[in-house]
């Protein structure tokens, strides 16, 4: 039986390691690469010189130069300083679904007869990609119900705004789209819920939570009128709360003559228990990187599958991925497309990991990731109820939460001035990565987001618990010691956050730096 | 070197437990002491000046005799120098008043004060908004924006603002509620005007609303939606609050902080207009709106400083007819409780319950309930 272990000694590696151009010395090299032989040489003759104007460069290489080892030793000290992950008990950070991605599915990005793809090969050569997509189009298709999908858009925000760009096609192509310039949402939606749209170039319409916690559905019925396209919402939303009334908010804009686009990145509540289709909605995506175990980390690669129903088919990204009952192939005859929203088709290798990561788990694996997340979730709920200093969003409604909770550290705040970031850069002491507190806007005061995935055991789940009653209790002891943490990890408490608003103060590249600092 | 003046008043709060609500007044402040009350205020100062110690060195306090301040100084431990005189025991509103101008005359770059928002009141007629202030809530009445959370919270900020990490400062109500109505279970609130306090800065702001923006900054991108949405040949009736205040600003039309406004076709054609005037003007427009923000730490629309748009108006004007701006700072600090009309006619309240739009920035509005 596993022990559960609190890391009393932890201490991350701070190498205050300098920028790499900080190693550089001038004519150093690391790699010299050997000359073209004379006689190779004599064929082709100068073949720089032979490049077009253009593509040449003006001024000399401004790279780093340093030798080998020092490279290497250099990115591996700045590892060091990272919690990563999968390497870390990683479940606080909420609302990011951090489950562990197979290393198999790793090696199968890595298959050159995938890796070196190149994007305008002719299709009979790469029907095997193509396969993959068309199956793994069938996996969200069944989890959804959606009918049809596209794998374009690189993440969950993009995925939301091709969209916001869909409904603004439909309701062109209807005449109505000056008259429905409006789209609804929820405060606890994913921000990218009401930013997508405005970006897109509607207003946003937003909707507070009833007492319970879920959105106030009399509110959404005041806003929606013959102005309303559509509705943006996630459910269940980051606090953790399932809206159990998604299919009548569907009737009420379905009813005014708009669009329901489901936000489905938390669908690791949900995953063979409950469809977009059944709940009436026309639109959803998912964040592939999140529920579909393929890695999750900023920047990507990422993958926004965006489905829709039948009739919104047509307006889908191009090309989508086809089967004529002989080989596969790329459709681009969509005149009433939206265009393109990525480069070729897509970020393929998050597409096939994905794939892999479904066929190993399943349909009855598939449901029981929600499972285990709503019931790992409730366990660890039932823990820090208890933990002095801590309470959660709408405590007490009597709702069962799902597979993610807002917590807040308002109480250990009233106490004793300690609040939710002095915890989060003191629980890092412990060796706990950085834990999410909350999109904005903070309405929950000072907040942490939690969510023990499947991946996570009982183990790693007392663990957080137990760190968080710890800094709890050291902050009601001594809050300056919490306040002035963190002490064992690489990063640093900064000092002055109006640091930020100064641009002498910051860079965002060597460039940046040397330009502002006149070196 | 910052030099901090320091005002207690040392019956503020008096009246609280021993439920009088207040303490304004001779005869309610003996009539509390009789009651047994014991003047809290100065130990709640104390918590604020002790956490203030940690950075003594850094500071100049320049606080008044007795129970106003030096006796919690010394309880403290906190060197101040002490100005003026008072009748101890005795201190009533006067000596609040004097001794924030004398303060202000000696120079302080701010006032730090235990009290209410009685003593807020005193505060705002002596300084106005001449030099930023603090307020250590140890009053019964907290109905204004300008106090810390609570003492420790304040003497933190205080700190912040010793150590200079305190950028630019707000302006913040001051609320005047009458005292006798408010023991009656009545509150009868107006809005008495505003004092400048210490902006907290990006850090508390940007928790609260997110999208990176200053107080003036999202001010500035409502006030250029209504600006830009702003139609012709329709009177509008604007009412009280540095948010619409701004909103005339940017409209380059001159505004009474404290007064209700007329506007049509971009121009002002009443000032400071009574509820009277109101309903004689209207009667002369086809279309007309309604333009009030949310004031007071509760979210009043109606009722808490614009009483001149009446329910007589309001019923006239139509709530279809009426738009409410806010910033989303202000929204989320009022979150999980419903913007509150208080026009004096329950029937107009009635009318006004349900949901109403409140416009946050450009082309961006929430929707919020209303109740009474």
């Amino acid at each position: 039986m596993a022990k559960m272990k609190v890391r009393k000694n932890f201490q991350q590696a701070r190498w205050n390691e300098p920028m790499i151009y900080e190693l550089s010395t001038k004519g150093l090299r690391g790699i010299i690469p050997p000359l073209v032989e004379k006689d190779i040489q004599k064929e082709t003759g100068d073949v720089a010189a032979k490049l077009p104007d253009s593509l040449k460069r003006k001024s000399s290489l401004d790279l780093p130069e340093v030798a080998q080892k020092q490279v290497l030793q250099h990115f591996l000290h700045l590892s060091q300083e990272t919690s990563g992950a999968n390497l870390n008990n990683d479940l606080v950070e909420g609302t990011c679904t951090m489950k562990y991605n197979p290393r198999v599915c790793e090696r199968l990005a890595l298959n050159p007869g995938f890796a070196d793809v190149h994007p305008d090969q002719d299709i009979e050569t790469i029907q095997g990609m193509l396969k993959i997509y068309y199956e793994f189009e069938k996996v969200v298709k069944e989890v959804s119900g959606m009918d049809k999908f596209s794998l374009q858009p690189g993440g969950g925000n993009h995925a939301v705004y091709t969209a916001a760009s869909i409904i603004r096609a439909y309701f062109e192509e209807r005449g109505e789209l000056e008259q429905r310039n409006e789209i609804i949402t929820t405060i606890f939606s994913h921000p990218c819920d009401a930013a997508c749209p405005a970006t897109a170039g509607f207003k946003v319409i937003t909707i507070y939570p009833d007492e319970n916690g879920m959105p106030d559905i009399e509110a959404i019925k005041a806003a929606a009128n013959e102005h309303t396209a559509a509705i943006f919402m996630t459910n269940p939303e980051d606090i953790g709360i399932y809206n159990v009334h998604a299919d009548e908010v569907v009737k009420v804009i379905h009813g005014v003559g708009g669009l329901c686009f489901y936000d489905q990145a938390n669908a690791n509540a949900f995953l063979g228990v409950a469809r977009a289709k059944e709940a009436g909605f026309d639109m959803c995506h998912f964040n592939i990187h999140k529920t579909f175990g393929t890695p999750h980390g900023g920047e990507g690669p990422a993958c926004g599958a965006i489905g829709v129903q039948e009739y919104m088919a047509k307006y889908l990204p191009v090309p989508t991925v086809e089967f004529d009952g002989n080989k596969y192939y790329l459709d681009y005859d969509k005149p009433d497309s939206i265009g393109r929203v990525r480069e070729y088709i897509g970020q393929s290798s998050v597409v096939l990991k994905a794939y892999a990561w479904s066929m190993m788990m399943g349909p009855d694996y598939l449901k029981e990731c929600a499972e285990i997340s709503v019931i790992n979730n409730n366990y660890m709920l039932n823990i820090m109820e208890k933990i002095p200093g801590v309470t959660h969003a709408f405590k007490g409604n009597g709702i069962v939460r799902q597979e993610q909770i807002r917590y807040s550290f308002q109480p250990l705040m009233d106490k004793c001035g300690v609040g939710s970031e002095d915890m989060n850069r003191h629980m890092g002491d412990y060796g706990i990565p950085w834990f999410w507190a909350s999109h904005y806007p903070w309405v929950i005061p000072e907040p942490m987001t939690i969510e023990p995935c499947e991946s996570y055991t009982k183990e790693e789940i007392e663990e957080c618990c137990k760190v968080v009653e710890i800094c709890a209790g050291e902050a009601m002891e001594n809050p300056d010691f919490v306040k002035n943490a963190p002490y064992n990890t690489a990063m640093h408490k900064r000092i002055d956050d109006g640091d930020l608003d100064d641009p002498a103060k910051w860079a965002l590249s060597w460039k940046a730096y040397k330009r502002k600092h006149n070196e | 070197m910052k030099r901090i003046g320091l005002i207690i008043n040392p019956v503020a709060g008096i009246g609280g437990k021993v439920g009088l609500k207040g303490s304004d007044g001779a005869e309610t402040l003996e009539k509390a002491l009789k009651l047994g009350a014991v003047p809290e205020s100065g130990d709640k100062a104390f918590v604020t000046i002790k956490k203030m110690c940690e950075l003594k060195d850094e500071m100049d306090i320049y606080t008044y005799p007795g129970e106003m301040g030096a006796d919690i100084c010394s309880r403290a431990d906190m060197e101040c120098h002490v100005l003026g005189k008072i009748d101890y025991g005795r201190t009533t509103t006067s000596d609040t008043v004097k001794a924030a101008k004398k303060l202000v005359r000696f120079g302080v770059d701010i006032i730090l004060f235990a009290g209410g928002d009685g003593t807020a009141r005193d505060i705002m007629d002596a300084v106005g908004t001449g030099i930023p202030v603090l307020g250590i809530p140890t009053g019964c009445k907290i109905h204004s924006g300008v106090y810390a959370l609570n003492p420790r919270a304040a003497g933190e900020l205080m700190c912040d603002f010793v150590e200079g990490k305190i950028r630019g400062t707000k302006e913040a109500e001051v609320m005047d509620i009458d005292e006798e109505l408010f023991r009656q279970g009545i509150v009868q609130a107006r809005l008495y005007g505003y004092l400048k306090i210490p902006n907290e800065g990006k850090k508390v702001q940007n928790l609260k609303s997110g999208g990176g923006y200053s107080e003036a900054g999202a001010i500035d991108l409502i006030g250029n939606y209504v600006a830009d949405t702003l139609e012709d040949d329709t009177l509008y009736i604007v009412g009280t609050g540095s948010t619409t205040a701004a909103i005339m600003k940017k409209l380059g039309l001159k505004n009474t902080l404290l007064g209700v406004d007329l506007v049509y076709n971009h121009e002002v054609i009443g000032s400071d207009c009574t509820e009277r005037q109101l309903l004689e003007v209207l009667s002369r427009y086809d279309k007309v709106k309604i333009l009030v923000t949310v004031i007071g730490g509760q979210g009043y629309i109606f009722g808490r400083g614009n009483q001149q748009i009446s329910a007589a108006v309001i019923k006239k004007v139509g709530r279809e007819n009426i738009i409410v701006v806010a910033t989303a700072d202000k929204m989320a600090s009022i979150f999980g409780n419903p913007l509150y009309v208080d026009t004096g006619d329950q029937e107009v309240n009635e009318y006004l319950k349900g949901y109403i739009r409140v416009i946050v920035g450009y082309e961006k509005t929430v929707m919020a309930r209303v109740s009474d």
